[in-house]
């Protein structure tokens, strides 16, 4: 049975209240809450391991499969591994994410390691929110791992967001695509406090007319701290861009490492890397139409990490 | 009405200092168009950022309707009715087009309310409602978005500076009109326009000219404008374009000039 807790950090994931639609597997403080199979759409869990096998029949058209996990109880760490095998031709809707609700003394950590298997010509959308709440003194710790293997001409779009709350993160993303692959990524991160967080990509374009498209924005406010390397390698003819965008504010800290490799000659990669703090002008702007400095600061940062 | 009252404002300190507006003082009645010109490095856009609150004056008053507004911050005087389009509009990364309609507004405005003021600055603005103002928009665009914050906004006193830059012939006569418009959409508003521009000069009720730091003349369009023609301080209009006498005696004066140097 879930608590109220627990049922608003899963519409907060989510979007959505109602499971009953469409396939999906609901983790509660280690444990399974509530799983769905559909005729498309098969979860098996593990034998032997914490985590699910994620079955997505080809040629599916605009299925979604939602794998949400909460942990409100304080003190629990846990690692699962959840593999995603998208078939050819599959479009599909992936959307993840982990809640932590800590209000007891001991620390809580969810790592979640996710593999992706995307066949020739599947489409996929990845979303991905991380939220932190509790007001113990326990803290909150997520550490995703991500692994994507992309056939030719796939595509994968992943939306991943944490707008604080959570003290320690680490997330790992490697990628490798093979030709016409494509994958975007849009990460978006807040911090405040004391919190760290630190994301790392490496992405390997291996096929001829690979591209990829990285955008980071970040806000690092209070005593925090944001460290973003973001890695693609041209092995083949290719295009990549990395763009790292950061608002600094109050004694923030940002560390921002493009880095581009190319081991072809027709391999195009471009990053583009910013820090800076809000701009007096865009306080300003805002001001004269209306708004206190507080309220302008908030539309523009709303913004920054739409 | 707005009135400055021997208004100062000086960059720098001690010996360094330079006073790049000199003890102003104007009076600004209530639904007038003014049009405050005078050569560059005049002091015209410090005057507006003063009125506006984002500078603030070394000495003087500002007074709008009877209250002292000098030591309001820029959001107070924003929200006690005055507007303020920027010379160089700012970008934003992530805020939306509409998102600057609906702050500048006060409420969520409909698709079709939020069309209105693009449409009055020469934007099609479906294409642009959704667009993030940052740097995928041209400076042109951008600026006549900024316009329309302004008109959204519509506040008793707004002011506009130099909004000409950027705005091609076409959409200029339409600029003229939103600020009639915009005039006629406020009771009893006015409309400051910082600008060299001998069409949106033939437009005041009023001309205000400034001269380093101070104000060299002020009165009816009619008693200032002759004397600005063919100086350097206007920019004459193109000499094709169609509806302005006062344009074409402009071109022709400059004409003049350059066959005569």
């Amino acid at each position: 049975m879930l608590s109220d807790v627990q049922k608003a950090m899963l519409k907060e994931l989510t979007g959505v209240s109602d499971f009953s639609k469409g396939a999906f597997n609901i983790r509660a403080n280690g444990a399974s809450a509530g799983r769905q199979s559909t005729d498309n759409i098969r979860i098996e869990p593990k034998s032997g391991g914490a985590g699910l096998d994620i079955y997505i029949a080809p040629g599916v058209r605009d299925d979604h499969v939602r794998i949400p996990v909460v942990m409100t109880e304080s003190g629990l760490k846990e690692e699962v591994f959840n593999d995603f095998h998208v078939g050819e031709g599959a479009i599909v809707t992936i959307v993840a994410g982990c809640g932590i609700h800590n209000c007891g003394c001991d620390d809580s950590q969810h790592d979640g390691i996710h593999r992706f298997f995307i066949a020739r010509g599947a489409q996929v959308k990845y979303v991905e929110k991380h939220i932190g709440q509790g007001d113990g003194t326990g803290r909150r710790l997520l550490n995703p791992v991500t692994e994507v293997h992309q056939a030719e001409d796939s595509l994968l779009e992943m939306e991943m967001s944490q707008l604080r709350g959570v003290d320690e993160t680490e997330r790992t993303t490697t990628a490798t695509l093979l030709a016409g692959a494509r994958l975007m990524v849009r990460e978006r991160l807040l911090t405040g406090g004391h919190e760290r967080a630190i994301s790392r990509y490496a992405v390997s374009l291996d096929g001829a007319g690979a591209t990829a498209d990285i955008v980071s924005r970040g806000v690092a406010r209070d005593d925090s701290l944001q460290s973003l390397d973001l890695k693609i390698s041209g092995n083949a003819p290719c295009r990549g861009h990395t763009e790292c965008d950061s608002i600094i504010m109050d004694r923030g800290h940002i560390i921002a490492v493009p880095t581009l490799e190319a081991a072809n000659v027709d391999a195009q990669l471009v990053h583009e890397a910013a820090i800076g703090r809000i701009a007096g002008d865009q306080l300003n702007k805002l001001m004269t139409l209306g708004l206190t400095p507080a309220e302008a600061e908030a539309r523009i940062i709303a913004g920054f990490l739409r | 009405m707005l009135e400055l009252q021997n208004v100062s404002f000086m960059v720098g300190e001690g010996g360094d200092g330079r006073e790049i507006v000199r003890d102003i003082s104007l009076s600004i009645p209530d639904g007038r168009t003014v049009v405050v010109t005078g050569p560059n490095g005049g002091g015209k856009s410090t005057l507006a950022r003063l009125v506006a609150g984002i500078e603030r004056p070394t000495s003087g008053r500002i007074i709008l309707d009877g209250e002292d507004i000098t030591d309001l911050s820029i959001t107070d005087r924003a929200r006690r009715g005055i507007g303020f389009a920027f010379q160089q509009p700012v970008r934003f990364k992530g805020l939306r087009v509409m998102d600057l309609l609906d702050i500048a507004s006060g409420r969520d405005l409909s698709t079709t309310e939020a069309c209105e003021y693009l449409v009055a600055v020469g934007l099609c603005a479906k294409d642009y409602l959704e667009r993030e103002v940052n740097a995928s928009l041209s400076g042109g665009e951008l600026k006549r978005i900024e316009i329309a914050t302004v008109f959204a906004k519509a506040s008793k006193v707004s002011i506009f500076d130099e909004p000409e830059a950027g705005i091609d012939l076409w959409s200029f006569q339409n600029l003229i009109e939103a600020f009639r418009k915009m005039r006629s959409a406020v009771k009893d508003s006015t409309v400051i326009i910082i600008s060299h521009q001998e069409r949106i000069l033939a437009i005041a009720d009023e001309i205000v000219v400034l001269r380093e730091g101070k104000v060299a003349s002020h009165g009816p369009r009619e008693d200032i404008l002759p004397s600005l023609m063919g100086t350097a301080i206007v920019a004459p209009g193109c000499p094709k374009f169609i509806g302005s006498a006062v344009g074409a005696a402009a071109a022709a004066a400059a004409q003049k000039e350059a066959a005569n140097a």
